[in-house]
């Protein structure tokens, strides 16, 4: 059971929560690993949130769907306000801080604000917020290694975006350095 | 082929193709829309044929006609979709026709929601359109055997000449996950050899594709025909799993598809507990696996069955039906796209050990 | 009801106040509330029943303050004719998108009309399925990108838009046919008398009255809400002409 990770992705449609969710499910395939992605299809989605779960496991994965999840990559306020209880205890919150300015006041998990939205302007487009959360989650966690989740992005991107890919790749830089801090506390 | 990662919806629709049956017509419908916009771009690419037509009633009877010319043809829906085909499924079976119908399931009655459930076990299961037939009924647990069952329900509906349809709840067609597809993808098939088939009357006697028997002798003849080649279904085709089945266990969890899949990591969480339990997952839901069930409820150790499911109780009645009562029969599930967590099944067993444990006492 | 001498503008009653959940751009309020201020006009509320399509409208019945009824996709004319059948002093109508009327719903709206069924349809014509998410409605127009069209309608494969006005005004049965637009205030303006109007003749008991109106669908159309106005003006309009197609208060060939 020690080898199943779980992480939920919420926010805005358009923040690419489901790309980051479907980037690392790619990349953790690729390792070898079990992996199940699985999207909020219902019709909150009309709402404007979106979501989605990653599993990945060295085993065979039971249950698809994770009422309480290890860790959660928190984009925006409603999100926050629907996922912030359901975390595992000693489980781990990354909240957007460039669009959220509260916290979950819980103090059995633990909690990391990321600026994804000012560190993504900073390196070169609003638009890889999402890749800043990815990377602070996964160095926090190491659920993957870095070289893969590239190998993945380039692969998906297709190297022809050369500048696209350079900013994609700050942006994980950037988010790395953050999840690390608090990997290195842990 | 290498693994890939796939939406379920996409998955089947490259399991089709990779079963050679690239006649395809749907009705865009949550939660299966995917496979149609997979396959509208895709089986023109392999030389497919994707009709998107004007309501459910005409797919099935697209299905009816394409079936006739002994090509693999299927389709896709969900539950509101799959109630206006019952029309047309009911005539396939009568005039011995191949096809294969996806149902990705959703919550009803009536409109109901679009959020997964199982509530169609009925309407697969026990006919859901007029008459004395039956259809193949397979439940896939995860996308890997969505994909496998998907290829097989070809074979199957031309072993037999019958109507195939595969269910699985939203969550099937909505999740990816890693697939691997065969190296060899199956060509067209070529009906020209068939012997049922509508091919042109060239150098033969003329055949003729249909349900209608106004003799009532001929008319249970036919009925007969289908009887019989339902008793070698039951005979050939049962498929079920059984997971951490042994003596020790207190309680068979009896479940199919993803309900099932919750059910294990249930059971992975008892076992740490010391509590043993096995689950016995129908894959082949018609042929339901009787005399399988029977055996392992039948052992000594089993004090009850527990029966999940996404719904308000409807496989239950077969559990009930081949278990022949030798094991008290307790249902839990929820319906309407709440699913029953890995805690709630857990919840159950206890209070189903402490009862019958007492019971146990009593007697 | 305000009787403040300086209200210019207020809800009709015949509105709930609930907040809809359509998408920002979506003309499908603008078609609401016409039909909701006619209701009013016509003082027809209270004896209104309408009968809610499955498509994105289908929550209607949240909207609307008279009583409602949801039917299966496509249905709604059976509904309307059961009911109406049975109760000739009320004023039932549907409210019906493209894919719930002119593709699965397409035979029973054609024998409420041909029966001279005496309801009231809205058909709202944004030209794509918007609620399952994009696809292909038999009202898309050529080349027009869905999601089960992504090269677009190819004309060859899924034949030319259907003119459902035009076509329905071939019948010889009695009825009062006519298509709108909402894209520009000028046409709101006159969508709204020909809404009124298809209810003042179902309130007369004449006959089956049927407003078609073109509608924007920002979200599938993959543009803003201005530049989906704007698509009307340039896409839909030349192809889906506005005007009244049948009238039975205009003798055969009068110009509307
Ligand atoms: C029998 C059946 N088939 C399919 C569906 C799925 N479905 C729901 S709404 C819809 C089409 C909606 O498009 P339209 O009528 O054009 O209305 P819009 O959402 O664009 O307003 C479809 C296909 C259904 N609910 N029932
Ligand atoms: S999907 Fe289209 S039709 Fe539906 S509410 Fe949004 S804009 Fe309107």
């Amino acid at each position: 059971m020690a080898t199943q990770k779980e992480v939920v992705f919420a926010g805005f449609g358009g923040q690419g929560v489901m790309t980051a969710g479907q980037l690392l499910a790619y990349t953790a395939m690729e390792e070898g690993k079990q992996v199940i992605w699985i999207p909020s299809y219902g019709p909150e989605m009309r709402g404007g949130t979106a979501n989605c779960t990653v599993v990945v496991s060295d085993n065979r994965i039971g249950s698809p769907v994770i009422n309480t999840p290890q860790s959660a990559c928190i984009f925006n306020r409603p999100s926050l306000d629907r996922f912030g209880a359901t975390i595992k205890k000693g489980g781990l919150l990354l909240i957007n801080s460039s669009l959220i300015d509260i916290t979950s006041e819980r103090d059995d998990i633990t909690e990391v604000l990321v600026p994804c939205n000012d560190i993504a302007s900073k390196v070169g487009s609003a638009r890889v917020a999402n890749m800043v959360m990815l990377a602070a989650y996964v160095a926090a966690t190491d659920i993957v290694s870095f070289k893969t989740l590239k190998k993945m992005l380039t692969e998906k991107l297709g190297s022809r975006k050369k500048e696209l890919l350079e900013i994609n790749y700050k942006a994980f830089d950037e988010g790395r350095k953050l999840g690390k801090k608090i990997a290195d506390k842990g | 082929m290498a693994k890939k990662l796939m939406k379920g919806n996409e998955a089947l629709g490259e399991a089709a193709i990779a079963a050679g049956a690239l006649n395809y017509f749907a009705y865009p419908i949550t939660p299966q829309s995917e496979v149609a916009e997979y396959l509208c771009w895709r089986l023109p690419q392999v030389g497919g044929n994707f009709v998107q037509a004007e309501s459910e009633v005409a797919v099935g009877n697209m299905l009816f006609g394409a079936a006739a010319t002994g090509k693999r043809i299927f389709t896709t829906s969900s539950s509101p979709g799959i109630s206006l085909m019952q029309e047309a499924i009911s005539y396939m079976a009568g005039a011995h026709l191949p096809v294969v119908l996806i149902n990705i399931m959703r919550g009803g009655p009536g409109l109901g929601g679009i959020l997964p459930a199982q509530s169609d076990y009925f309407q697969a299961v026990k006919g859901g359109g007029h008459g004395d037939y039956r259809l193949v009924v397979l439940a896939p647990a995860s996308v890997q055997e969505a994909v496998d069952l998907m290829i097989e329900s070809f074979d199957i509906a031309e072993r037999y000449l019958t109507p195939v349809m595969i269910i699985g709840d939203g969550m099937i067609g909505q999740m990816m996950e890693s697939v691997e597809f065969p190296k060899k993808y199956r060509q067209q098939n070529d009906p020209s050899k068939s012997d049922w088939a509508l091919t042109g009357a060239k150098g033969r006697s003329a055949r003729v594709v249909k349900s209608l028997f106004l003799d009532g002798k001929k008319l249970e003849d036919n009925c007969l025909k289908l009887e019989a080649k339902y008793v070698e279904i039951r005979k050939n085709e049962v498929k079920y799993e059984l997971y951490k089945v042994s003596n020790k266990n207190k309680v068979l969890i009896t479940a199919y598809g993803t309900m099932a899949r919750i059910c294990q990591t249930a059971i992975d969480e008892l076992e740490e507990e010391k509590i043993s339990v096995g689950l016995m997952r129908p894959i082949s839901l018609y042929p339901f696996p009787e005399k399988e069930m029977f055996k392992e409820a039948n052992k000594p150790n089993i004090l009850a069955i527990l029966d999940i499911e996404m719904s308000t109780g409807q496989m239950v009645e077969d559990v009930e039906r081949v278990t022949k009562s030798i094991k008290p029969i307790e249902f839990f599930g929820h319906t309407g796209g709440i699913v029953p967590t890995p805690e709630e099944v857990k919840d159950k067993v206890y209070e189903m050990l402490k009862k019958f444990k007492k019971d146990k006492k009593k007697s | 009801m305000s009787s403040n001498p300086n209200t210019i503008f207020k809800r009709p009653e015949s509105l709930s106040d609930n907040i809809t959940h359509y998408c920002p751009g979506c003309t499908h309020g603008v078609i609401h509330r016409l039909v909701a201020e006619s209701l009013d006009e016509l003082g027809l509320r209270e004896r209104a029943v309408g009968v809610a399509p499955v498509g994105c409208s289908v929550l209607i019945y949240n909207y609307f303050n008279c009583d409602f009824m949801e039917a299966a996709h496509g249905r709604a004319p059976a509904l309307a004719t059961g009911f109406k059948r049975t109760r000739p002093d009320m004023i039932v109508f549907t409210y019906q998108g493209d894919g719930d009327l002119a593709s699965i719903g397409m035979g029973e709206i054609v024998h409420a009309a041909n029966r001279g069924e005496k309801f009231t349809t809205i058909f709202v014509n944004n030209a794509i399925y918007g609620m399952t998410g994009g696809q292909k409605a038999p009202t898309t127009m050529p080349l027009q990108k869905t999601s089960t069209s992504p090269a677009g309608r190819d004309v060859t494969k899924a034949g030319f838009p259907i003119r459902m006005a035009e076509l329905l005004a071939t019948l010889k049965t009695p009825s009062f046919i006519a298509r709108g637009a909402v894209h520009t205030p000028m046409h709101i303006v006159q969508t709204k008398k020909l809404i009124k109007k298809a209810f003042r003749l179902q309130n007369e008991n004449k006959c089956f009255s049927l407003v078609e109106v073109l509608s924007t669908c920002p979200t599938n159309w993959g543009i803003d809400p201005n530049g989906s106005l704007q698509w009307v003006t340039d896409n839909m309009q030349p192809y889906y002409p506005l005007g009244v197609y049948k009238d039975p208060e205009k003798k055969n060939g009068e110009e509307s």
